[in-house]
């Protein structure tokens, strides 16, 4: 869903840089406390891998395809403000070197696909985990269903800022009906990959998955009590 | 249980990312993504400004070579606001 330049006028575009420069360098404080011994090595290795996932374009039907966005599962590998940074990254070097992504629309691409699915996706990961039974099984499931729903509310905050600054005359209903229907399908690869993804690492190294920790939290205790 | 070691899970990711990029990629459906597609359909794909990336166009070694930009920039910018420990304190 890279916006290239040209879409949003200019006024909008700058609004939205505006808005990614504050969130980034917000997430730059913030994600001091995310980063410790255990999730610094990952953090370059999720952004990484999001990069290359994100090349992996699926088939939706209808001559259309799909990618991986990655921000909810880089909120539950790594915690949503290192998220913030890694998927902004990704964009970053996706926009300069590929021009996958419009320069001007570089805040517009990491306000939908860096802030917006971080944030869905976070949410929603974290309520399934309060609601649901406090099961390390379920972690990959949560984190998939979580990427799920941050695709088309993502879709939708494109939409929302193509009323307020959209270059051309579209009517907005019919946009919005487009652009939610096929990002609900791309959802779903998302929801299937973050799942897959997360569950590798839940099964080799579940203390490495930093949206895990309250899973584990209780169990670390009974082991080192018991003196191992 | 044996633990996998945090060295072959940091190699393990780093391997399946550039295998993905590299080799995965070449099979990666060419058809327009959902946002392109839309702008099509619904007559605002004339607005896009095209331009030339720094690099290119997405390709195995392209590819590659934007894994490892990535893993630089953000390994780089997340180890350097990253909580650092009492030894680390000393230097």
């Amino acid at each position: 869903m890279h916006v290239p330049d040209g879409f949003l006028d200019a006024p909008t575009s700058a609004l939205t840089g505006a808005v990614a420069v504050g969130a980034v360098g917000l997430a730059l404080v913030k994600a001091r406390d995310e980063l410790d011994d255990k999730t610094a090595p990952m953090a370059g290795l999720v952004a990484a891998f999001i990069f290359a996932v994100q090349m992996l374009n699926f088939p939706v039907g209808a001559g259309t395809s799909g990618h991986l966005m990655g921000g909810a599962l880089a909120a539950v590998l790594v915690g949503p403000w290192t998220a913030v940074l890694c998927v902004s990254v990704v964009l970053l070097v996706q926009s300069l070197l590929f021009a996958d992504g419009g320069i001007t629309a570089l805040g517009t691409n990491i306000v939908l696909m860096a802030l917006t699915t971080v944030l869905v996706g976070w949410l929603v990961f974290r309520v399934l985990q309060l609601v649901l039974p406090k099961r390390m099984s379920l972690t990959p499931a949560q984190a998939g269903v979580a990427a799920f729903a941050s695709v088309p509310v993502a879709a939708s905050v494109f939409v929302l800022l193509y009323a307020v600054g959209g270059t051309a005359d579209i009517p907005l209903d019919t946009l919005l009906t487009a652009m939610f229907g096929v990002h609900t399908l791309i959802g779903v690869g998302e929801g299937v990959i973050t799942g897959l993804a997360v569950g590798a690492i839940v099964a080799v190294r579940p203390d490495l998955v930093r949206g895990a920790r309250p899973l584990l939290e209780s169990r670390e205790l009974v082991i080192r009590g018991a003196g191992s | 249980m044996k633990r996998v070691s945090t060295t072959w899970v940091v190699l393990g990711i780093a391997v399946v990312a550039l295998v993905l990029a590299g080799v995965v990629s070449r099979f990666a459906d060419s058809d327009p993504d959902g946002l392109t597609k839309v702008s099509e359909d619904h007559g605002f794909a004339h607005t896009e400004k095209s331009r030339d990336g720094l690099v290119g166009d997405y390709g195995s070694v392209t590819g590659v070579v934007g894994v490892l930009v990535v893993l630089g920039v953000a390994g780089g910018v997340t180890y350097a606001v990253r909580r650092r420990g009492p030894r680390d304190e000393q230097a």
